[in-house]
């Protein structure tokens, strides 16, 4: 990982290694708002590289720019909306600001999974269902979608409520059920915004623990949104956000004795 | 991902049952008041549609529909019969008199005179059992309609002399009973059925002869001559020649159909009490789906996000959200023309006028569609428009 804002030492120095390796490369990334004639700078020329099978974490007080720079990692968000938006922001080889729309969305649903704060599965449908909504963006026959969408949450411990809605579900299953549907599709990205801020302290360790084992197994990155200092530790490393600008890096053995302070 | 649209649909049953009444009841309202509307104004013409032998209908030429009674010298029936092209030409009373009751109350009657000798222009149906046509060649005879003689001439119960009540329900005109036009005693020898007319009176029957008689003494009395083109006679041609060698107008069946319902369209409020009943329920309709469909798509917000954030294309969502419409859509549709139907069907044999023909279920289906789009206009508007960042916002 390479924070090129960062002003802490990093171990295994991402800058040092070839630029295909980075799962997400972004420099000098600049993105305002507007709201009532005022501008607001959430970002402020952000530098961040995660490579490869990196789990990274974004911290910082609220309103500091994680979730916007979240946003424009996942291809989500346009940055140029305003004259003074810019940067680059390559994932995975490809760069955002060169995409059309459509290319865009078809390279998030092929690449990227997401984990949301408030789940947000979709209510009518069984977690079966849910967790296959991913396959069939892609066009993955229904039959299909769901058979790997059963397997997979069995891999998440919830094989036996693949027909619950989320309704019947505790807060800790149903975020377990939107990691299966982050996975379903084998993306090589994940984003997640504060995956354990509505879980207890049990359930965010396990659901965490769920989130490395199963997702970091398979080699894939996750960069992940979190004010929950009670996990730092699964971290590779977090980089610390204020004022729309990355001010701090730490390594993982750093964030185990910052979770330690907490 | 159209499982899911119609997952997501049906999973909020409030706001799903919600859109459905919406065009339920717009297209059960706008079918309904269209049949009713379609069936008086097809009542206007029923005495034609009753008398399918004449080809051409021959009148004064002042007369602007129907019920225009303008009656026409006697001799002008032989002016008829004159023309090239008429196989055979009748002459046709048609005038408004006064039945007297049993009570001493009167009824205004349509009555009907036929040719004496072919009774063309009679009854298009009789009740099983309740005398024939042939029967109107029997001294005094008259044909009465049904509706007519369970109603307005059915005369009332024996009075109950504690009560000072009627003891009962009123007793229907029956074969044998007599009645009093204009001061003349006429023979019920018949029950016949016909279409009901615009003002709802009873329909008498009888020869043209015996209604001239009844009918008020006036130096012209015949109202129509019914007119036969011969084989192969252009209708259209016979007309213009009836017009050119009498002075007369002469209207092919159907055109003068058209006339009737036409004056009733222009000189009458009823299509525009009846559209502005089709024109509230579009717009009840439309304003119901519309807001129940857009706060669907305002609770559902989140979700569309969630899914455009994974990979849903803006025409995925957009096929989804018309889905979501069609099916609405399609099930309101339904169930609204199935209930007017159903209306209709109940309504058959009372006052009600109702006929659904197929152009009504189709205009319905028009309308109903432009709800649906309105409707998803305003959704897919919203979803389009959707940030898919939204989902990162707590």
């Amino acid at each position: 990982m390479s924070l090129t804002t960062a002003s802490t030492p990093v171990l295994n120095d991402p800058r040092n290694r070839p630029a295909g390796e980075f799962a997400v490369s972004c420099k000098n990334v600049k993105k305002t708002y507007s709201t009532g004639g005022t501008k607001v700078y959430a970002l402020r020329g952000v530098d961040l590289s995660v490579p490869v099978g990196e789990l990274m974490m974004l911290v910082g007080p609220s309103g500091c720019g994680k979730t916007t720079l979240i946003s424009v990692v996942a291809g989500i968000l346009d940055r140029d909306e305003d004259p003074e938006d810019g940067g680059e922001c390559i994932v995975f080889g490809q760069d955002f600001s060169k995409m059309s729309a459509s290319q865009k969305t078809r390279f998030r649903g092929q690449t990227v999974g997401f984990v949301f704060q408030q789940f947000n599965l979709l209510p009518a449908l069984t977690a079966a269902q849910n967790v296959a909504v991913p396959l069939l963006i892609n066009g993955v026959p229904r039959s299909v979608a769901f058979k790997k969408a059963t397997e997979l949450l069995g891999r998440v411990g919830l094989g036996d409520r693949a027909t619950s809605l989320p309704k019947n579900l505790s807060g800790g299953q149903q975020q377990r059920v939107a990691i299966a549907r982050a996975l379903v599709h084998d993306p090589k990205l994940i984003v997640c915004d504060e995956p354990t801020s509505a879980l207890d302290h049990q359930t965010g360790h396990v659901v965490m623990s769920l989130l490395k084992d199963v997702a970091m197994g398979e080699g894939r990155t996750l960069v992940i949104v979190t004010h929950d200092a009670r996990i730092f530790g699964f971290a590779d490393r977090i980089a610390t956000m204020d004022d729309g600008r990355i001010v701090k890096t730490i390594v993982g053995r750093e964030a185990i004795a910052a979770e330690g302070t907490h | 991902m159209n499982f899911v649209a119609l997952r997501m649909l049906m999973g909020d049953k409030a706001k799903y049952l919600g859109i459905i009444f919406g065009i339920t009841f717009a297209s059960l309202l706008m079918t309904q008041q269209l049949a009713i509307f379609v069936g008086l104004m097809c009542r206007t013409f029923g005495f034609v549609t009753d008398t399918p032998q004449a080809d051409v209908w021959v009148m004064d030429p002042k007369v602007q529909f129907i019920d225009d009674l303008k009656p026409l010298q006697d001799t002008m029936l032989y002016r008829v019969r004159g023309v090239e092209g008429v196989d055979w030409a009748l002459p046709l009373y048609k005038g408004l008199l006064k039945a007297r009751l049993d009570n001493g109350s009167f009824q205004t009657c349509n009555v009907i005179g036929v040719d004496d000798a072919t009774l063309i222009g009679g009854p298009p149906e009789m009740v099983p059992g309740q005398g024939s046509i042939a029967d109107l060649r029997r001294a005094d005879s008259v044909i009465v309609d049904e509706t007519g003689a369970n109603g307005k001439l059915a005369r009332p119960a024996p009075v109950d002399p504690v009560t000072g009540k009627p003891s009962g329900p009123s007793i229907p005109l029956q074969v044998g009973d007599y009645l009093e036009l204009n001061d003349h005693r006429a023979v019920v020898v018949g029950i016949c059925r016909v279409s009901r007319t615009f003002q709802s009176q009873p329909v008498i029957y009888t020869t043209y002869n015996r209604a001239i008689v009844f009918a008020p003494r006036e130096r012209r009395l015949m109202t129509f001559v019914l007119v036969k083109a011969k084989p192969g006679i252009d209708t259209a041609d016979l007309c213009g020649r009836i017009q050119k060698a009498t002075g007369l107008a002469a209207y092919k069946a159907r055109d003068f159909s058209v006339l009737t319902y036409t004056y009733f369209m222009k000189y009458t409020g009823i299509p525009i009490n009846f559209g502005i009943a089709v024109a509230l329920g579009f717009i009840v309709g439309t304003v119901i789906a519309g807001q129940t469909f857009y706060n669907f798509t305002l609770d559902n917000l989140k979700q569309f996000g969630a899914l455009k954030a994974m990979g849903t294309s803006n025409w995925r969502l957009l096929g989804m959200i018309v889905l979501q419409a069609v099916v609405v859509g399609l099930i309101g549709y339904g169930l609204g023309v199935g209930l007017a139907s159903l209306f209709g069907l109940l309504s058959g044999r009372s006052e009600l006028a109702f006929r659904l023909v197929w152009q009504i279920p189709a205009a319905t289906a028009v309308a109903v569609t432009v709800i649906c789009v309105i409707a998803s206009l305003l959704s897919i508007w919203k979803v389009m428009r959707l940030e898919p960042a939204i989902v990162f916002k707590g």
